[in-house]
């Protein structure tokens, strides 16, 4: 699904960014950077699939940058053959809306974790989903902090015993779906890191996108919170857990024998047997209420996980804005630097 | 109403007085105008050739409970037949238009001096609201004292606006047109370019624009029909250098030396910023120029302004933030990256009361080592000062060079008195602006073939500017520490340690003109060193101890960081060196430590600019002390 497939303007999130003279392959994408995250690291996988990714997309490797904060997952701009700046903490956004505006020739993708966009970037992310600036957002999320070796995150679960709260921690967790959705961002997709199919079909929809696209993938933590996400990795588990929802398709799960139904103001899970047909509630991701009753069906204990492309829908960017704007007064004046300096009220002293 | 009202022409039947200088200061209610006021008698006098200053003094609550002290807004205003340097220390003419703007500033009148009081306010309410018991015009020390001359402004203002059919409210409302008009009156003021100027202001409300050009002219009758004012004066154009002249505040100067500095370096200039007083209006001023290739991002706080600014400059355009002391302090850690990253920037500071929220509509000095050194590790970045408002101009160039020459965040400390205040402008040719074109990478640079984003320019020390989209030259910059040449990751100790001494050595190495003297006699043997907004008075208070008799050297530093290469050289020619600021002494800090000088420091941190006769009385001591 595309925002084009939605009937909605023919736009893509990559008009404008060059397009390669040679077709691409994955290696073409990795640095002369040694990769230096812990074995076992989710980080890589996303890498991978990024890495993969990115050659079908077709755009010259040069109109590509990768723009970071501060966490393990910042350091993934090393790692890409493109450019890249890893820049400090929660700032990534900002940094990559300046740039955005000033170039509507490059595809800028922020790299982030939970820590690095929740907490203290949490101003920014949602300012930035909210003005809808062409960007694409990875925040990677393992509902730790690991770069600091181990305090509990924004996405931690409340009770959690870590370095900083040996007493459990006190602090209720967002769900960043539901955050973005808050700020009215116009694409918000989810995928886990280990479902390299799926993350990969949410990137595409995200880079298809026009306007910031948020994508939370969840990442396993090796060392300070392992097996996170355990029970969606388990073939049986995830068959009960994971809903992915598809534009336009009726939403079901665990094999068909499971859907999503309307229930008071939001929805809830049902067996397919014991419901009609016609009360499986049909995904809709230009529907924000829709979107945003789904984001609550995933809970912290990950009873639920929905999966996919919560919300697609179209709103003009605001860096297209912001250049409209200047092309537009452009066109209505000649800039006049002498005019400008003298302004109206001069007067002359003779010699 | 005669034809030659306000052609500037002796009115008739008053004596005239010839008078080189005057200081005029309105002073009323935050919602009495008097901004505006002051504002338009400012471009009288500047149409009539007369050089001037102001300053504007403005509470920080927009509308302060009515009539009370804190609400008191006044507008000080210097002109003259000479050169002058400052907006005046006192005023000889008090316009009072309330009791709290006669209580706020009385105190600043010199005995003799002229005080033209609205008394239509000075109601028994209004005198309790700041504290008078008696009517301070029924006492007779105020009348034996000053000039008083008490004029129902408001009274005669809803008079002569009788028959417009506007509310009492409403006419009433036009009162500092009428204060304008006496005034104008009272110093031959020429009148055509308020008069268009209101019809102009309010051409939607043309009702309004004729009331206002009525109470204009109604208070310039009542100078020419009453016998109260026996006395006008005269204030002789200015023999300022040849050229084209306009009237220019500091906010709108460097607001135009940033499109300036675009056009001439041929850039797309991204301005990320926040609102903050004093330094919105630069916001406001480029908001208004985007068919220069300039846009205006209002981000969502101060570090998302610097940001968005760096990511621009990452991107090719030239990258500012604009902001005062607080927004300085929050975007410390975004400068430290530009640092690291070597990437133009221009972050301009307009300095206001501190510590903290402070005095946000006063001014001050006092983030010098803010800019110098407010940031984690070693984070050498340049500095720039403008001297006085139509100086902004400059400056701004100037910090646009140095960024854009030696890939470096530049710091601009302009402050309040400066941002605010106005005086006229010489306005430089287009064609005499200096060339800022910059090349951007675009062929690999390094002995194996590839590209190596930090092998520097052998002479400046630059790096290289490759913006995304430039095939082959694809890198990574970041915070981290950067192996020198290739800029990759290093945690190597002795590279850590030589990067550190080149990004300082890059900044120190950054050329910049010398300090000019100016010692008229040759004779000096003090030196008084200031920079910033102090030069007006320290210029002022110099010319008056010459005029003692006593020699004295003047030294205003544009260049903060790097300090010009010839300071030492000059702090040693002189016996005694004084530095005025306004703060606890930051300069002089700076310069006992590199230059080992034992300078005097005088300082001041009242939020209002030093007073020439203070520092007069400074610099006379000092001088003393040194002939003795």
């Amino acid at each position: 699904m595309t925002a084009t497939e939605l009937g909605l303007p023919a736009l893509g999130g990559l008009v404008g960014v060059p397009t390669a003279d040679e077709p691409q392959k994955a290696k073409d994408y990795k640095s002369d950077q040694e990769v230096r995250w812990c074995p076992g690291c989710g980080d890589y996988v996303v890498l991978n699939a990024v890495q993969s990714f990115l050659p079908t997309l077709g755009l010259k490797r040069e109109n590509i940058v990768f723009v970071s904060g501060i966490g393990c997952s910042s350091r993934f701009p090393y790692y890409m053959n493109t450019y890249g700046m890893h820049s400090i903490h929660g700032r990534a956004p900002a940094i990559a809306t300046g740039l955005a505006v000033a170039r509507p020739d490059l595809s800028v993708w922020v790299v982030t974790g939970d820590g690095d966009a929740l907490s203290i970037g949490g101003n920014h992310l949602i300012h930035t989903l909210r003005r809808n600036v062409n960007l694409k957002i990875l925040l990677f999320n393992n509902r730790i902090y690991g770069l600091t070796k181990g305090q509990y995150s924004p996405t931690s679960e409340e009770g959690k015993v870590t370095k900083s709260t040996p007493l459990g921690s006190l602090d209720h967790p967002f769900n960043p779906v539901s955050l973005a959705l808050g700020a009215e961002a116009t694409f918000v997709g989810r995928a886990v890191d280990s479902d390299r199919v799926g993350l990969t079909e949410v990137l595409r929809q995200a880079a298809e996108h026009r306007g910031s696209a948020l994508v939370e993938i969840y990442q396993n933590c090796p060392i300070f919170n392992d097996g996170a996400f355990d029970v969606l990795k388990d073939e049986a588990e995830a068959a009960r857990r994971i809903i992915n929802v598809v534009h336009g398709q009726p939403i079901t799960f665990g094999g068909g024998d499971y859907a999503v139904v309307r229930e008071g103001f939001g929805l809830g899970v049902a067996k397919t047997a014991d419901v009609s047909p016609d009360d499986i509630v049909v995904h809709d991701a230009t529907d924000l209420n829709l979107s945003f009753a789904l984001s609550r069906l995933s809970t912290q204990d990950l009873q639920h996980t929905v999966t996919g492309v919560f919300r697609n829908t179209a709103r003009t960017t605001y860096d297209d804005a912001a250049r409209e704007q200047v092309e537009r007064a452009k066109a209505a004046k000649k800039p006049d630097l002498a005019g400008l300096l003298h302004g109206k009220d001069t007067w002359t002293v003779a010699g | 109403m005669s034809t030659d009202v306000g052609n500037g022409a002796a009115p008739s039947g008053t004596e005239v007085r010839k008078l080189d200088r005057v200081v005029i200061r309105f002073a009323g209610d935050s919602g009495d105008g008097m901004q505006l006021t002051g504002d338009r008698f400012t471009s009288e006098a500047a149409a009539f050739g007369n050089d001037l200053a102001t300053q504007p003094n403005f509470p920080a609550e927009i509308r302060a409970p009515q009539g009370t002290l804190p609400g008191v807004s006044s507008f000080q205003l210097h002109f003259a037949d000479y050169d002058i340097l400052t907006p005046g220390d006192r005023p000889d003419v008090l316009v009072a238009m309330n009791p709290a703007a006669l209580k706020a500033n009385i105190d600043d009148l010199p005995k003799g001096g002229i005080l033209i009081v609205n008394t239509d306010e000075f109601s028994k309410r209004n005198l309790t609201k700041v504290g008078y018991a008696a009517d301070p015009l029924e006492d007779h020390s105020l009348t034996e004292t000053y000039q008083v001359h008490k004029v129902a402004m408001a009274t005669l203002t809803i008079g002569a606006l009788e028959n417009t059919g506007l509310g009492k409210k409403d006419a009433e409302r036009a009162k500092n047109m009428f204060a304008l008009g006496l005034l104008s009156w009272m110093y031959h003021r020429p009148t055509e370019g308020t008069e268009r100027f209101l019809r102009e202001k309010f051409a939607k409300k043309p009702d309004i624009a004729e009331a206002n050009v009525l109470a204009f002219r109604a208070g310039w009758n009542y100078g020419e029909t009453t016998e109260s004012f026996a006395v006008t004066y005269e204030v002789a154009p200015a023999k300022l250098n040849q050229g084209t002249y306009r009237q220019i505040t500091g906010n709108t100067a460097l607001a135009y030396g940033i499109v300036a500095a675009g056009q001439q370096s041929g850039l797309p200039v991204v301005l990320g910023t926040y609102p903050i007083t004093p330094a919105s209006d630069i916001l406001h001023e480029l908001s208004k120029h985007k068919h220069f290739g300039i846009t205006t991002l209002q981000a969502e706080d101060e570090i998302a302004g610097v940001g968005a600014a760096l990511g621009a400059s990452y991107g090719g355009a030239l990258g500012i933030t604009s902001t005062s002391g607080p927004g300085l302090a929050l975007k410390s850690e975004t400068i430290g990256l530009a640092v690291m990253t070597e990437l133009p920037l221009i972050i301009i500071d307009v300095q206001r009361g501190g510590p903290s929220t402070g005095l946000p509509t006063k001014t001050e000095q006092a983030d010098l080592l803010q800019a110098m050194y407010g940031r984690n590790g070693e984070s050498p970045v340049p500095v720039v000062a403008p001297q006085s408002p139509s100086d902004c101009f400059d400056a701004a160039m100037e910090a646009a060079r140095i960024a854009l020459v030696y890939r470096t965040p530049v710091l601009l400390l302009s402050d309040g008195a400066i941002a605010n205040g106005s005086e006229p402008w010489l306005i430089p040719d287009v064609e005499d602006l200096p060339d800022l074109t910059v090349t951007f990478a675009t062929e690999p640079n390094a002995p194996d073939g590839t590209f190596w984003p930090y092998l520097r320019d052998p002479e400046t020390l630059a790096r290289p500017w490759a913006v995304p989209g430039t095939a082959g030259l694809q890198h990574r910059i970041g915070g981290l520490e950067k192996a020198d040449g290739t800029g990759n990751i290093s945690y190597d100790p002795a590279n850590h340690d030589h990067m550190v001494r080149l990004r300082q050595r890059k900044v120190d190495g950054i050329e910049v003109p010398d300090v000019v003297v100016d010692d008229p006699s040759g004779e000096a043997r003090v030196l008084v060193v200031g920079w910033g907004s102090s030069y007006g008075p320290i210029g002022a208070a110099a010319r008056r101890v010459r005029k003692l008799g006593m020699p004295v050297a003047h030294a205003h530093l544009r260049h903060l960081n790097p300090f010009p290469k010839n300071l030492g050289e000059v702090l040693r020619r002189y016996d005694r060196v004084v530095v005025p600021e306004m703060n606890l002494g930051q300069l002089a800090l700076l310069l006992r430590a590199k230059y080992l000088v034992d300078a005097i420091s005088y300082t001041k941190v009242q939020g209002l600019p030093f007073k020439a006769e203070e520092l007069q009385d400074v610099l006379a001591d000092v001088i003393k002390g040194v002939s003795e």
